[in-house]
């Protein structure tokens, strides 16, 4: 049983010369096995919640705390991260030109679990959970992201989540950009690593229909960097009936 | 044709030589110091189709005209010529290896050419190490319908000296393929460079370049789109690591006038790793006719993306080693056309030691 508590998150991003607050306080806590959804509007700070957590050079951490079981998780660097538990699947994945998807995933693996996976077991586990995601194999063999589709990306988060098992996930509109067979499929990924590793989900999302299948413990609304109001999965529906007004004006 | 044999020793402020540390030739440019004539490339085996002679220079006379003083010199310098023959119709299913072999230092000259018959088909491969003070002239003379794959791979040590043209006279329908590694020198300049005797004919030129701590290497392309209906590209990448490496990349490509259906792209990217160090990249495209297929250059040089070194750490990769794959990615592109895992693995083992020697991986 793990716990992530943020606490009072405060981070600034340098845009051109300027710092801009961009969350203004966050609290949330996930425990393992629960699943959080958050939802917002566009600008209001998600995907900076999210990088911040992972670690991005990008944002500046100006106040409050993370902690992963009690340590630090803001004092670690990027990869201690990763090793500690956690996966940002990211709305928009990053192209490395050259580096091939198979090299990728068994340096992560490698680096992860802290030994190289015995080559025998490793090639059939790769190619069961590619399987599973509906990725033909010719994937393997090709550059990490690059030239793959919206969709394709998106189901490489989590092939990636399946292999590397963190202990909390943070999925940002790893639905965006799905087609509704791929939603599915992604979907029932993400539950199957749940099933199999109690994992704890902090899943953003613009759209109730991944809810449909990645059911939320805990809904967050966010506006203007924060968590705005909480509740069960009811407050999905009431979002996606009447927008996010109330929140945005208040 | 009437060959100019004239030298003139140049003063840095020419053109061709504005870029390159000319106190730093060990005399190979000195009109003082007399260059040995040596045939420092020799066969590693013998291969059938392929003939190795040794000739008097005279003859063997060049099939290019050349304005490079470096070229020049080799020409008045050389007693002998090595000329290297593959037969009308042969296909080499082996690569034909080139062994190197030179004074160790003493200022030398070597001239080389490779003359592939009709329809023939070969690959060449120089593997440069050691230590060498050398100026040398190879020219290419592909007959119609040949391919020639030249793989000419700069493993030099520390202190050499290499001044080279690479010249390939390309006939109707045939295609030469060079590919350039540059790891090692002290100073490496060469002149990948390329001239069209019919239609239908191809070439790509692609490279690879790692410069660290104080080496100069410098690669300029020269391509005369001289003839109509031929095609060129290329490719050439560099990575730069510790306080003074330098590069200097030149891409020049003439369309003339009589060259109408010339296809041509030129690409020239560099990764800088450190601050101290730099990369000359200048593309120079001269288009006298409109009636072309394409013509294009791109030179972009830029520093490690934090956006793939993020992404690779996100997933626990360390940064060194994050910082190891962005490098061999970046080059995996050009390794991949040799086609040749163990040479593959030489280069890349060799670029990651030089990397770890200057610490750019952190
Ligand atoms: N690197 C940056 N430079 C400048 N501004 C930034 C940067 N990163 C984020 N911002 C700004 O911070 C705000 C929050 O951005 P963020 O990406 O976190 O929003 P989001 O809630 O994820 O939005 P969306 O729903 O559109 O994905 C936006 O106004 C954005 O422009
Ligand atoms: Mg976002």
């Amino acid at each position: 049983m793990s716990t992530l508590e943020i606490k009072g998150l405060k981070v600034v991003v340098d845009a051109d010369g300027n710092s801009k607050e961009i969350l203004k306080g966050v609290d949330l806590t996930i425990r393992s096995g629960e699943t959080h959804a958050i939802m917002g509007p566009n600008g209001s700070g998600k995907s900076t919640l999210a990088y911040s957590i992972a670690g991005h050079p990008k944002y500046t951490i100006t106040g409050g705390s993370v902690t992963l079981d009690g340590q630090d998780v803001l004092a670690m660097s990027v990869d201690e991260r990763a090793k500690a538990g956690l996966f940002l699947a990211m709305q928009y994945p990053v192209e490395v030109p050259g580096v091939s998807v198979t090299n990728f995933l068994r340096t992560a693996a490698t680096a992860i679990r802290g030994e190289a996976p015995k080559v025998r077991t490793w090639v059939g586990e790769v190619k069961e959970a590619m399987a599973a995601l509906n990725m033909d194999s010719n994937f393997a063999e090709r550059s990490v992201n690059e030239g793959f589709s919206g969709g394709e990306k998106k189901r490489h988060e989590i092939l990636q989540l399946e292999l590397l098992k963190p202990k909390f996930a943070i999925l940002d509109e790893t639905d965006s950009g799905l087609d509704v067979d791929a939603l599915r499929i992604v979907s029932e990924g993400v539950n199957r690593v749940k099933a199999n590793s109690d994992l704890g989900i902090l899943l953003i999302t613009h759209y109730t229909r991944i809810l449909r299948y990645i059911k939320p413990d805990f809904v967050h609304v966010f506006a203007a960097g924060r968590v705005v109001e909480e509740g069960g999965p009811e407050l999905a529906d009431k979002l996606e009936e009447k927008g996010y007004a109330e929140y945005v004006t208040a | 044709m009437a060959i100019n044999t004239n030298y003139l020793q140049p003063s840095g402020r020419e053109e061709a030589w504005r870029f390159t540390p000319l106190n730093r030739l060990a005399g190979l440019l000195d009109s003082q110091v007399e260059l040995t004539s040596t045939n420092s490339l020799s066969l590693a085996r013998e291969l059938p189709g392929v003939s190795f002679q040794i000739l008097e220079s005279s003859q063997v006379v060049p099939i290019s005209q050349s304005t490079d003083e470096a070229t020049l010199r080799v020409r008045n310098a050389v007693k002998e010529v090595a000329l290297i023959t593959i037969a009308e119709g042969a296909e080499l299913a082996e690569p034909i290896y080139l062994n190197r072999k030179t004074l160790d230092g003493r200022p030398e000259a070597t001239r080389v050419l490779i003359s592939l018959g009709a329809n023939s088909k070969a690959t060449v491969i120089v593997q440069n190490i050691g230590n060498a003070v050398l100026a040398e002239d190879l020219e290419f003379k592909l007959d119609s319908g040949s391919t020639l794959n030249f793989i000419s791979l700069q493993e030099w040590d520390d202190k050499t000296i290499h001044l080279g043209r690479q010249h390939a006279v390309i006939g109707r329908d045939a295609t030469f393929n060079s590919i350039v590694v540059t790891v090692g020198g002290s100073l490496v300049r060469l002149l990948p460079t390329v001239e069209y005797a019919g239609p239908g004919s191809s070439a790509e030129l692609t490279g690879l370049y790692f410069a660290t701590d104080g080496q100069h290497l410098e690669h300029r392309m020269h391509v005369d789109h001289n003839l109509p209906n031929a095609k060129s590209r290329v490719n050439y990448k560099g990575a730069l690591a510790g306080d003074k490496a330098r590069t200097v990349w030149i891409g020049d490509v003439y369309i003339r006038a009589a060259a109408e259906g010339t296809d041509t792209y030129e690409l020239n990217r560099n990764l800088l790793l450190s601050d101290g160090a730099r990369a000359d990249s200048v593309p120079n495209l001269e288009i006298e006719t409109g009636e072309i297929v394409g013509a294009g250059h791109a030179s972009t040089t830029g520093r490690f993306d934090d956006e793939q070194l993020f992404y690779l750490s996100s997933r626990g990769i360390p940064a060194d080693e994050a910082r190891r794959l962005v490098i061999r990615g970046f080059f995996q592109e050009i390794l991949n056309k040799i086609n040749n895992q163990e040479i593959e693995e030489r280069l890349m083992n060799r670029i990651d030691t030089d990397l770890a020697k200057v610490g750019a991986i952190k």
